[in-house]
């Protein structure tokens, strides 16, 4: 039994079959990577975990609590964390600000009116969020408008407030798209270090095949809305089928 | 029954006037993706340029011969009016009858020139700003516009009188097998609303028949594919903009003989058609004119006498209650398109 | 101090400060003198810029964190003010009454135009709160007049019940017996410094709202609200619902705006629907932007601003441009009193669209950025002739 369990998950727009019958389990602390081309229904699977669309049909488990028909941030509260494409941080917030408000979230909840208390007193939050920067090494750009930051700090910053809510379940959304070389081997690295120090489980969707296979423990291939297989990264680069409809070789 | 067709009938004007500020606001919207707080202003302009011509004929110069004596005995100068002087007695009479209509023909290159001014001048340097901001500068164009014109004007509405021939009432009843004075309705109108109808079905036309309109038709649905096509759509954009300040303006000139025009009026339209664009839709031409014309009817069966009786002050808010429940079960409006302002 | 930075106490103080020795500070000019008509301080001006300071910097809470532009703040100002007139005709002339009743009011409906308009946001948002104040407007001038007194207003008569108030109690607004309106004249030499009690209430509340919106502005909530401002995505997937924060912020706009409608009314005990009009809402969005939206004493600076200029603008006319251009040769005289004319008295309008225009154009941090961009202009000429360029440049706060 995974922590994270899809069975039987359809989901149409209009005359698109965008996913069918999809059946997913992702094993606790492991990095899980879904694969597949274009318009192979990734995304939209990855909506409709996080509470952003409603599966047509099927069901969604999260350590056996159905996520379905739920808030984006009731989902979260549940220990699911997302990591964007493109890094959505409080871009016009301080990145010490970007860190505490995940800690606040984690603390309190969805809602705490604690319009009178004062910053400076809510020390355990102060140390938590300080620690996350040093942790991410960007102890220094603490005073940083975040908006004025590299992509690739945006992202380091925007996994690390995900971090700093100790999710049981990270997804990440293609993290390293449109970065550069070093960037990419930076937040490989990056993730590397969480998945082997945390008790954390991670699901990646990813295009480029260096990350997945430098991260993944297993990976599942996605083709048209339906899993196609799923296997160990070696088992994977070998496999005639996922060739044929994933890397455009004939068999 | 009679009761119900007058009300419908009495919606009419007010709904086209709605219809028309409507869809310049939607156009421009749609187009520009620009919020115009001023174009209320616009149209309290348009007004004026009737009232300015109608002024403008009426300016007249003492005769050079005293015509008679006052009862004090001292020489009588008459007035006489220019226009009149230079287009002869008959002609300048019809002149000043007809300022209004004529008025249409002035006010097109003017409030065509204004928009261009409006949009080079101010607005094109908002595109990229957030909302807010364009809600604000405009807004402060909208005061600095009305404020000219209360400097000019004066504060007081300033009547207009509509061509001789339309001045009186038109029976419907009779047409329609009622009674006679049970449906009454003023001939200008009438005039108005074949006006309107006439504005916005050129504006449909041009927009559906001409390459032009075809090519802003494409930039309202995807402004960035069309710019890619190497096709200029700023340029035609901001003559769009132009056709939107005239066709507000030009509702304008022919409401002023339905409302005196005073500075204030522009406000006044303003909150009103930004309800009817959300109405209809952000962005949405026909959702424009449908909710135009929709909340208009729906306005003046509020005021009668039996609904009022039922909810007192119904009158008042129908159209705030109609926009809300709209904006509420249907965010996207009557017609509005997926995706459009959405958040 | 009270749970502030140093750096928030020391602009509290100096509001305490400047708004206690406002009487002195706003009246610079002997009153006999030609510039005597620059002075602002007598009560009736002071007691708007604090009053509309409050308005302000209730609305800044609302727009200058969350971002959500209303333009119907006016209605919750007007419905304070109905409600603190209604105390004054039904219980007692006492103020704190009536000012209680108008905050709780004005929260009350605040709380359901919030829930409905919440539900949307950017334009949609602000069209239905204008929605909103319309609806009340229309009302409050039709149906309600009952309650409102239609175009005449609602006022204080002398038949009115008042059952706290025995038979010798004041008949005019007072706290505890002092009337709102009794003031104590000092005369310096050629100045005269005016003391009124009313203007030395609206000020005590309005250092205690101001202190408040620091306390909020530096919570965690404050925080939350700017959070919303800049990306509510990353607030939803952050666990956090948006829907109740920005309701309270708007609620909490709201009580201010009934807490300023309140004192207006126990300042002057009347009330009329043109204080819900839209126009008014527009001043309250005008002030805001104008001081620096966001910022801590913008709205304050912005109100005052506004109130002082409506107000020293509308009282000059043609013979006094006339005197300040005397110097001048006639013809050029008579151009510039031609060319300002429009610009004052009835034109104040005009100078307030152009002035707001200009503002939004090239400002759009307000009165406040300005100030801060020239302090920081001067203090790098400042640096460069000493020589020493120091590359550290102080954290943003």
């Amino acid at each position: 039994m995974g922590i994270l369990e899809i069975k039987n998950v359809n989901k149409r727009f209009g005359g698109l079959q965008a996913l069918g019958n999809v059946n997913l389990s992702v094993a606790e602390n492991t990095v899980h990577a879904i694969i597949g081309p274009n318009g192979a229904g990734k995304s939209t699977l990855l909506n409709c975990l996080v509470g952003k669309l409603i599966p047509d049909t099927g069901s969604v488990m999260f350590d056996g609590q159905s996520v379905l028909g739920r808030a984006p941030y009731e989902i979260n509260q549940m220990g699911i964390s997302r990591v964007f494409q493109t890094p959505e941080i409080f871009g016009d917030l301080t990145v010490m600000e970007n860190m505490l408000i995940p800690c606040f979230a984690k603390r309190d909840g969805s809602f705490e009116m604690n319009a009178l208390a004062s910053m400076s007193k809510q020390r355990d939050i102060m140390e938590k969020a300080e620690q996350m920067l040093v942790d991410m090494n960007m102890a220094d750009k603490r005073h940083m408008h975040a908006a004025s930051m590299s992509r690739g700090d945006k992202r380091r910053l925007e996994i690390g407030m995900c971090l700093s809510q100790e999710p049981r379940l990270l997804l990440l959304d293609e993290p390293t798209a449109g970065m550069a070389r070093a960037d990419t081997n930076n937040t490989i690295d990056l993730l590397k270090q969480i998945s082997a120090e945390r008790d954390i489980t991670i699901a990646i969707i990813e295009h480029d095949m260096h990350v997945v296979f430098s991260l993944a423990q297993r990976i599942t291939v996605l083709a048209q809305g339906t899993p196609l297989v799923e296997d160990t990264p070696e088992k994977i680069k070998g496999h005639p089928k996922v060739r044929e409809a994933y890397l455009g070789e004939s068999a | 029954m009679d009761a119900i067709i007058l009300q419908l009938l009495n919606g009419l004007d007010k709904g086209s006037a709605y219809a028309l500020i409507a869809l310049g606001l939607t156009l421009i919207f749609g187009t520009l993706g620009v919020v115009n707080f001023a174009h209320g202003a616009i149209f309290m302009i348009g007004a004026f340029c009737a009232v300015t011509l109608s002024k403008l004929f009426n300016l007249s110069h003492k005769s050079s011969e005293p015509s008679g004596t006052d009862f004090l005995g001292n020489p009588k100068y008459e007035d006489i009016l220019y226009v009149k002087d230079w287009f002869g007695e008959s002609f300048g009479a019809w002149m000043i009858d007809w300022s209004v209509p004529l008025a249409v023909i002035f006010a097109i290159p003017i409030m065509v020139g204004l928009g261009f001014l409006m949009e080079r001048g101010l607005i094109k340097h908002f595109y990229k700003r957030p909302h807010a901001d364009q809600i604000l500068v405009t807004f402060g164009l909208a005061i600095v516009l009305q404020e000219i014109i209360k400097y000019f004007y004066g504060a007081n509405p300033i009547p207009t009188t509509a061509p001789e021939a339309f001045r009186g009432s038109f029976d419907f009843g009779v047409l329609l097998g009622f009674d006679q004075n049970a449906i009454i309705y003023p001939y200008w109108r009438l005039v108005y609303f074949g006006f309107s109808a006439l504005i916005i079905g050129a504006v449909f036309a041009f927009l559906q028949f001409t390459t032009f309109g075809m090519v802003v038709r494409a930039g309202m649905a995807d402004r960035e594919t069309v710019g890619l096509l190497g096709i200029n759509i700023n340029r035609r954009f901001t003559i769009m903009f132009g056709i939107a300040a005239a066709v507000a303006g030009l509702a304008g000139v022919m409401y002023a003989p339905i409302n005196s025009p005073n500075y204030h009026m522009g406000m006044d339209f303003l909150v009103l058609s930004f309800v009817v664009v959300v109405v209809g839709g952000m962005g949405s031409l026909p959702g424009a004119v449908l909710a135009g014309f929709l909340l208009g009817i729906l306005e003046s069966f509020a005021s009668m006498n039996e609904v009022k009786n039922v909810l007192p002050g119904i009158d008042q808010i129908i159209i705030y209650l109609v926009a809300i429940i709209i904006l509420l079960t249907r965010p996207r409006g009557l017609m509005g398109r997926r995706g459009v302002m959405e958040e | 101090m009270l749970g502030l930075t140093p750096k928030d106490t020391t602009l509290l103080i100096i509001v305490a400060i400047l708004t206690l020795f406002a009487p002195f500070i706003l009246n610079p000019f002997p009153t006999d003198s030609a510039m005597a008509q620059f002075n602002a301080g007598y009560p009736d001006l002071m007691q708007r810029f604090v009053i509309f300071g409050i308005f302000a910097i209730g609305f800044n809470i609302l727009f200058g964190l969350t971002g959500y532009l209303s333009f119907g703040h006016a209605a919750f100002l007007g419905v304070g003010s109905y409600s603190a007139v209604w105390m004054m005709k039904l219980l007692t002339m006492n103020v704190i009454p009536a000012i209680v009743l108008s905050v709780i009011v004005a929260g009350l409906f605040s709380v359901v135009i919030g829930y409905i308009s919440l539900r949307r946001s950017g334009i949609y948002f602000s069209i239905l709160t204008l929605a909103f104040a319309q609806m009340s407007y229309n009302l409050a001038y039709s149906v309600l007049t009952p309650v409102t007194n239609g175009e005449t207003g609602l006022q204080i008569a002398l038949d009115d019940p008042r059952i706290l108030d025995g038979a010798n109690a004041p008949q005019y607004p007072n706290l505890f017996g002092t009337e709102m309106n009794d003031a104590v004249t000092m005369t310096l030499g050629p100045w005269a410094f005016t003391f009124s009690v009313g203007y030395y209430v609206c000020a005590i509340i309005m250092m205690l709202a101001f202190y408040l919106s620091i306390r909020i502005f530096r919570s965690p909530f404050g925080m939350m609200l700017r959070a919303v401002k800049s990306n509510q995505q990353r607030m939803n997937y952050t666990g956090l619902n948006t829907r109740p924060y920005t309701l309270a912020a708007f609620v909490i706009s709201g009580m201010y705006a009934g807490l300023a409608g309140g004192l207006m009314a126990s300042m002057d005990p009347l009330a009329g629907a043109e204080r819900m009009q839209w126009t008014a809402s527009g001043e309250v969005v005008l002030m805001t932007i104008l001081g620096g939206a966001g910022t801590l004493i913008g709205p304050v600076v912005g109100a005052g601003f506004i109130k002082y200029f409506e107000n020293i603008f509308s009282k000059i006319n043609d013979s006094i441009l006339h005197q300040w251009f005397s110097f001048m040769p006639e013809g050029l005289e008579d151009l510039l009193v031609f060319l300002v004319h429009p610009f004052i008295g009835k034109g104040w309008h005009l100078t307030l669209g152009l002035l707001f225009m200009l503002v939004v154009i090239f400002l759009p941090g307000g009165l406040v950025e300005g100030g801060q961009r020239l302090s920081k202009m001067f203090r790098r000429k400042a640096k460069t002739s000493d020589e020493k360029t120091d590359g550290k440049t102080s954290p943003a706060e």
